[in-house]
């Protein structure tokens, strides 16, 4: 009787696979879906919701999450008392949707468990070791609450690691110039996958990310044609 | 039926009593400033007096004279600047004195107020004027002088005439009689007062004694209307006044509660009436005042603002926030919200699809809010500053952020962007060595002393070399405080290592503030 023909999940409209989300989620079953990720990170890593990424630097925590925060998003900081709040409005936070708890204290687990019920991008600097046990706990909130953890530090069975391989500052001389951007290697490691690499101003001259273009990129557009 | 038209006609049914507190500016400013009334107290507005108390009046201190010379005529006056608000929320308790005996009390002016005599109850007219001068008197105000006569004008006249705390009464039908005596002196209208004088006009009687209609066409509209006050016949009556609706909101706890669980419990339901009574006025409040009042004497009081506006579960919120920061040392008797601001609702409302942040995040926060205290929860903002902590600043979730510096002023010493990504609350010690290994310091004259090559800071366990560097960017800040003054200099370093450094140098002792991570 409810024969729905040739409409399948594949072939329906967007909207209707995003309703059918949203109804898989309140059910319980968990889904995942992209959100929005800065382009300089496009052949990187796309986030999803319900992973944990791994940060080692604050500048791709504030990466990560200004493409869902200019989406609309809300964040949230945990336990990063040194968190740059202008660097990260630079990079396209929008610090009006943005919750900080700096010093969460003994009980920062259950506060990052709290800020995955209100927002969706949560960065967390565990202040102490995390077991694997307490991460799997965090894990299945995130699915459930459709959001995304960035760990500033060490995370257990994190989706995916980003690294700043090696960063060189430009602008500054011995003794005159400032510092007005820096060219860094983002390093991705997924599980056993090969590691992914970029070469990216982060941030560059207008405070933004964007990719190096860089002259091996030339090399190969050239060898493809 | 004659009789009865008569009678409503007739001048007994408009008796107006007029209270008059003399030298209101000085009884204002007595209450608000705690002053003994012995003292000779002058309240002065634009360098001259305005005001002054008996005692002060009996040193020779007059209205209308400079500040110096009254100081000079009595060497311990007191001074007190003039303020209309003041003489206003002064005269707002005694409004609500004079209320409790007759209703449609009409306020003419701070220390003025006029009203219909309430003589049928109180069994006559001096028997009404006693009753209203010994309320006032009881509620602390012991000069009150209080006139009755047909109209207002008249009844003041009378209650300048009157003796403290007595009462003076024009018989009904005797004002005009009464006015005759008078110096023209008493119109308010200086200029008219002045002009009157001039033609030879000495008393109230002279000026009645003209035809209306010559005073019309030589004075005017204005003229006319002194001259009918001047005749008696001033038919404006004390039109009385809407008392200003109570928003206050008490809950009252017998016996008092010493455990902070019941008490936010018990307040829930008055919040929610404080709301609801607000909203059938058409009224939200964006600032309240909580009240937690003790057993014995303790008080305490707090002022909350919201960024939007009050309801019930925030209020409740509130009153937790505050007994977890202030707990009371006594049982609890009760909990007072006092609404300090309100706005119209119209003003303040929601956009038909929303324009704040949705419930869910406000509920979610203010979990964590109780779970962790009401401060450490923040909602971040950037202001002007010089150095990178002073440009963040996080306002606890739920209040308002302001007195934030602006960001447009140029602040000379502020490092231009970008903005270092880790910014430490406290600077961090650092070092900076020479190539030789000698210390590195910044001259009175803003040159360094040697050129930096080696660095460390907390962060790494031995001294890097330096790759480049800028500086030194000498800051004098608060120059002309010796006690704040600070005489630093900044530089940004880059190691060898790739890491970038805000570092300062004050006092030959190097810090880092913050790291471009």
């Amino acid at each position: 009787m409810f024969d729905y023909g040739g409409v399948t999940v594949s072939s329906a409209p967007p909207r209707i696979k995003e309703l059918q989300e949203r109804v898989q989620r309140m059910q319980g079953t968990a889904t995942s879906r992209p959100l929005e990720t800065v382009p300089a990170f496009a052949g990187l890593i796309q986030l999803k919701t319900g992973a944990t990424y791994g940060v080692d630097n604050p500048s791709l925590a504030m990466a990560l999450m200004a493409g869902p925060s200019r989406a609309g998003a809300w964040s949230a900081v945990v336990g990063a008392a040194d968190f740059g709040l202008e660097a990260a409005a630079e990079l396209g936070v929008d610090l009006e949707r943005t919750i900080v708890v700096p010093d969460p204290g003994e009980q920062w687990l259950s506060v990052v468990a709290g800020l995955i019920d209100v927002a969706t991008v949560v960065v967390v600097k565990p202040p102490a070791r995390v077991t694997e046990h307490q991460a799997a706990r965090i894990t299945s909130r995130l699915r459930q609450r459709d959001a995304v953890l960035i760990a500033w530090g060490e995370w257990p069975r994190s989706d995916a690691r980003l690294t700043v391989q090696s960063s060189s500052w430009q602008g500054l001389g011995r003794g005159h110039g400032h510092l007005v951007g820096r060219q860094a290697t983002v390093v991705v490691r997924r599980g056993a996958a090969p590691p992914r690499e970029a070469l990216m101003w982060l941030p560059g001259a207008d405070q933004q990310i964007t990719l190096v273009d860089s002259p091996l990129a030339d090399v190969r557009a050239v060898r493809v044609s | 039926m004659t009789e009865l038209l008569a009678r409503q006609q007739s001048p007994a049914t408009a008796r107006v009593m007029v209270v008059w507190c003399p030298d209101w500016p000085v009884i204002a400013a007595m209450v608000e400033e705690g002053l003994p009334a012995q003292l000779p107290i002058a309240v002065v507005a634009h360098n001259q007096v305005f005001a002054c108390s008996q005692a002060a009046r009996t040193e020779g201190v007059r209205r209308g004279m400079r500040r110096r010379d009254a100081a000079a005529s009595c060497p311990d006056l007191v001074l007190v600047d003039h303020n209309p608000d003041r003489d206003l929320r002064v005269f707002e308790d005694i409004l609500s004195v004079v209320e409790e005996v007759s209703p449609g009390v009409a306020p003419i002016r701070p220390g003025l107020c006029a009203l219909g005599v309430p003589s049928r109850y109180y069994g006559g007219e001096p028997q009404a004027a006693a009753v209203i001068a010994e309320r006032l008197v009881s509620s602390g105000v012991w000069d009150c002088r209080i006139g009755i006569a047909d109209g207002i004008f008249a009844a003041e006249q009378a209650a300048r005439r009157a003796a403290p705390q007595d009462s003076c009464i024009i018989e009904p039908g005797g004002s005009a009689g009464f006015l005759s005596g008078l110096s023209i002196g008493v119109l308010e209208d200086a200029e008219m007062v002045s002009l009157l004088k001039r033609l030879g006009l000495r008393s109230l009687g002279d000026f009645a004694g003209l035809a209306p209609r010559d005073v019309l066409t030589r004075f005017g509209r204005d003229g006319a209307w002194h001259h009918r006050l001047a005749r008696g016949l001033d038919n404006r009556s004390a039109a009385g006044r809407t008392p200003p609706p109570e928003l206050d909101a008490y809950v009252d706890f017998s016996p008092p509660l010493e455990v902070m669980e019941p008490i936010v419990f018990s307040v829930r339901q008055t919040a929610e009436r404080f709301v609801a009574e607000l909203a059938r006025l058409g009224l939200v409040s964006t600032t309240v005042r909580i009240e937690i009042v003790g057993d014995g004497s303790w008080n305490g009081s707090r002022r909350w603002a919201h960024p939007r506006w009050f309801g019930a579960s925030d209020l409740v919120d509130r009153v937790h926030w505050q007994l977890q920061a202030d707990p009371p040392p006594e049982p609890v008797t009760g909990v007072r919200l006092v609404p300090e601001s309100v706005e119209s609702m119209a003003d303040q409302g929601e956009g038909l699809w929303g324009s704040a942040p949705d419930e869910r995040i406000d509920r979610g926060v203010a979990r964590l809010q109780s779970m962790l205290g009401h401060e450490a929860v923040l909602s971040p903002s950037l202001q002007g500053g010089r150095n990178p902590k002073d440009r963040q600043v996080g306002t606890p979730w739920g209040e308002r952020a302001d007195r934030l510096r602006r960001r447009r002023l140029p602040w000379p010493g502020s490092i231009p962007p970008p903005a270092p990504t880790r910014v430490f609350a406290e600077p961090r010690k650092a070092m900076v060595l020479g190539a030789e290994g000698q210390p590195v310091g910044v001259t009175p004259r803003g040159m360094v002393t040697t050129e930096p090559a080696l660095f460390k800071t907390q962060e790494s366990a031995e001294l890097l070399r330096i790759e480049a560097w800028a500086g030194p960017w000498p800051i004098d800040e608060l120059w002309w405080d010796p006690a704040h003054a600070r005489q630093v200099a900044r530089f940004q370093v880059v190691g060898i290592d790739g890491s970038a450094w805000l570092l300062v140098v004050e006092d030959n002792q190097w810090w880092a503030e913050a790291q471009y991570a």
